[in-house]
């Protein structure tokens, strides 16, 4: 030992060996492993809490309040601005309105867009043009979308309702009456989503092994039972990232009713007057922006609860699904 | 709110392309500065002046986006070379609302700001934040009631006056004809001419006579009847809403409800797909028109025939129009309250309507051969100056706009909308109008 050693360097070996202070090398070191996670994600924290977290507390406290834009001053009303949101009657039709496009956008956007993966999950000619393809409709502007579907939807002079008529079908007053309002509305929503939803879907067929078809191939599955029991089980977690991205965007709906007609009111009787029109209304229009952070807390209340109700229902089919695999290995131990 | 905003944007920048042509021919090459505004007192420090606009003023070409005749800017720069003008301009007046009302407080804004008659009386509530323009030398520029209605309770005025819209009767020559009736600019003037009931008989003459409505919309025809009425939704005093005991307005509802339970509204929503092509296709006769409105048929219907009537039912009536007001908190407020008062002089609001027919509110500007002599060769070459400056001179009544008024009026137009598409009778949809009204607060 003594030999190797080289010299100039002496050991206490008498001494008993203490811990040496550590050095600040050392310590940086050991900073680094504890600080560096929290410093790499401080980036996102600070602009979230920026342009995220103090918007929302700052709207909680213009919520309670008489709010005056112009001067930034404002009178302490309690609830009273929740209370009037929540006996307008406006405020109901809106709800209403919003659940009956969010529904007859997202139900529909979330099947088609399902079965199209599929088509475009088989061995097709020229795959890169077909899945751009389907990407087209999200690349175009939300406003110009509305834009050409309002006019396609016009009462009197609109595409919509002369190709009905040329099948001897009546014409529907789309401004008008609720129920077409909102199907053109969710229309225009599914036509943009729709393939931004097919594609992400698509991805998550991609990555279900291949093997797992050929076995059930060679169990005698045809195409709808190995889509049914191999595909769909296997894109369950993407499928709730779609399912949980498209509710929250459906009740947020706002560029497409507001330019649905030119007057961007949601209709003379609120026909298709959203939360998200209500309160724009409410701010910009009445210049009550108290009763709008009303609104606007309201709406995020709704959203937070629509979103744990989706967390509850995907734990549980997590759940079970996980149970039924248990209960499978168990069988396979037993057997 | 949404109807007037929407369309002085479209009709600014329509009647844009038409009046530049039109009046081509009848510039006259005088620069001369007002001489009620000249820079006498001012001191030559070299200052930075931004002025803010939306849509087409006519000032700049440059800066607005148009092929203009007179660049009023670079004029004013000439003349002051110590001035450098920066000169913004916002793509409708609704963004130009919120840049206005956002910063207006905390700061921030333009030396000058444009702002559109729609959303005066809330900038009259902040009246302190503007600086008083009112100026003894330049009593009697305006029409007068351009002026009293930026003017607040203690008298200070908040803006110059810009343009206007003097209203007309504008009206499809073919579908006149077809009804039988005389459709020369004359005699349908002198149809026109008369009070309100007096339009209606006329129009039931014409849909009885084709089947057709005579008018675009309930809405359209309302927006023309309660700017005749002085006092109409709000006390003047109090400012509390007044309109469901206000008799003129459930008299205007009835009316109005009666006329289009008679046919003579062909229900077309105002700057609708479906009412741009029920203009060209002949679904309605007359519209009532503000002179910005000339440019939107001619765009609509460019293979129409469309004339003018030179007369307005129940006296007349105005549309829109616009102020440039100076932010108090402005480091120079001296100087850009110079340049306000210039732009807004006879001589540069004659060459704005030269540029882009932004009809003008200066009295002398009116009367000045380049409006005067302006004529349109859509509307079979009507006399459109000499037709609008009398229509501008035959507005008697500045109706009283509160804080509410856009919020009653759209309630207003809705309960209308709701009876002319046949989602409520007239006597429901008055009792949901109460009831949006009672809302309102």
């Amino acid at each position: 030992m003594t030999i190797t050693q080289p010299p100039g360097v002496d050991t206490p070996a008498s001494e008993p060996r203490k811990p040496a202070p550590p050095t600040f090398r050392q310590r940086l070191g050991r900073l680094d492993v504890k600080l560096s996670p929290y410093l790499y994600i401080a980036p996102f924290w600070i602009v979230f809490a920026l342009v995220g977290l103090f918007p929302i507390i700052y709207t909680a406290v213009i919520a309670f309040q008489d709010w005056d834009l112009v001067r930034n001053t404002g009178e302490f009303t309690g609830w009273d601005n929740f209370a009037f949101v929540l006996q307008d009657r406006e405020f109901w039709f809106s709800l209403r309105n919003t659940f009956s496009i969010f529904l007859l956008s997202s139900v529909p956007q979330v099947i088609v867009a399902t079965v199209i993966a599929a088509m475009l999950d088989k061995n097709i000619r020229s795959k890169t043009f077909w899945r751009m393809g389907v990407l087209l409709p999200y690349v175009v502007a939300p406003v110009a979308v509305a834009l050409i579907f309002s006019n396609m939807f016009g009462d009197r002079y609109g595409l919509v309702n002369s190709v009905l008529g040329d099948f001897g079908i009546d014409p529907i007053a789309w401004h008008v009456d609720i129920i077409p309002s909102h199907i053109a509305i969710a229309t225009m929503v599914n036509f943009r989503w729709t393939g931004y939803n097919a594609l992400i879907l698509l991805a998550a067929m991609q990555a279900i092994p291949r093997d797992l078809y050929e076995a059930a191939a060679i169990d005698g599955a045809g195409t709808w039972r190995r889509f049914f029991s191999v595909t769909l089980p296997q894109i369950r977690p993407t499928m709730i990232f779609v399912i949980i991205t498209s509710t929250i965007g459906g009740l947020q709906i706002f560029d497409e009713p507001r330019m649905y007609d030119t007057n961007g009111q949601g209709g003379s009787n609120h026909q298709w007057e959203t939360i998200t029109l209500y309160l724009y209304k409410t701010g910009w229009g009445e210049f009550n922006f108290g009763r709008a952070a009303a609104v606007a807390w309201l709406l995020f209340i709704i959203i937070v609860a629509i979103g744990l109700l989706n967390f509850a229902v995907t734990q549980r089919l997590i759940a079970t699904d996980t149970m039924a695999k248990k209960s499978k290995n168990l069988k396979k131990v037993t057997k | 709110m949404s109807l007037s905003r929407r369309s002085t944007h479209l009709g600014i920048a329509a009647g844009a392309a038409v009046l530049t042509l039109t009046l081509a021919a009848c510039s006259g090459g005088d620069t001369t500065d007002d001489p009620t505004t000249s820079d006498t007192g001012s001191s030559d420090e070299p200052v930075t002046l931004t002025l803010a606009t939306f849509n087409q003023f006519g000032y700049s070409g440059e800066s607005e986006g148009g092929d203009y005749m007179y660049d009023l800017i670079a004029e004013y720069e000439e003349a002051h070379p110590n001035v450098d003008i920066v000169y913004n301009v916002a793509d409708t007046s609704n963004t130009a609302r919120e840049n206005f009302f956002t910063k207006l407080g905390p700061g921030g804004l333009a030396d000058i700001e444009a702002i559109e008659v729609d959303w005066l009386a809330e900038a009259l509530q902040y009246s302190d934040l503007l600086a008083d323009l009112s100026n003894p030398e330049l009593d009697g520029r305006w029409l007068d009631w351009k002026t009293a209605a930026a003017t607040d309770a203690d008298g200070r005025l908040i803006g110059y006056g810009t343009d206007i819209g003097p209203e007309a009767i504008c009206y499809n020559v073919d579908a006149i004809e077809a009804a039988g009736m005389d459709a020369s600019r004359e005699a349908m003037t002198a149809a026109i001419d008369g009070d309100w009931d007096n339009f209606f008989a006329l129009g039931q003459q014409y849909t009885d006579a084709t089947g057709k409505g005579f008018y675009e919309e309930n809405a359209a025809v309302l927006q023309a009847m309660i700017g005749q009425v002085a006092v109409p939704y709000e006390d003047q005093s109090t400012g509390e809403i007044i309109a469901l005991d206000n008799p003129e307005v459930k008299a205007i509802y009835d009316q109005l409800t009666a006329a289009s339970a008679a046919g003579l509204s062909a229900g077309l929503s105002q700057w609708g797909d479906d009412w741009a092509a029920g203009m060209a296709n002949g679904d309605f006769a007359v519209m009532p028109c503000p002179s910005w409105m000339l440019g939107v048929i001619n765009g609509n219907a460019p293979d129409g025939n469309w004339d003018i009537a030179n007369a307005f039912p129940g006296g007349g009536g105005n549309w829109g129009g616009s102020y440039l007001t100076v932010p108090a908190s402005g480091a120079n407020v001296e100087a850009a309250t110079e340049l306000a008062a210039w732009l807004t002089a006879p001589e540069q609001q004659a060459k704005a309507f030269a540029n882009v027919g932004a009809f003008p509110s200066q009295i002398d500007a009116a009367a000045s051969t380049e409006v005067q002599e302006a004529t349109n060769a859509f509307f079979n070459d009507a006399p459109i100056g000499e037709i609008f400056a009398e229509r501008a001179a035959a507005v008697e009544v500045a109706p009283y706009k509160g804080a509410l008024y856009f919020q009653v009026n759209d309630a207003m137009v809705n309960a209308l909308r709701r009876v002319d598409e046949g989602v409520m009778s007239a006597d429901e949809s008055w009792a949901q109008f109460e009831a949006d009204v009672q809302a309102i607060s």
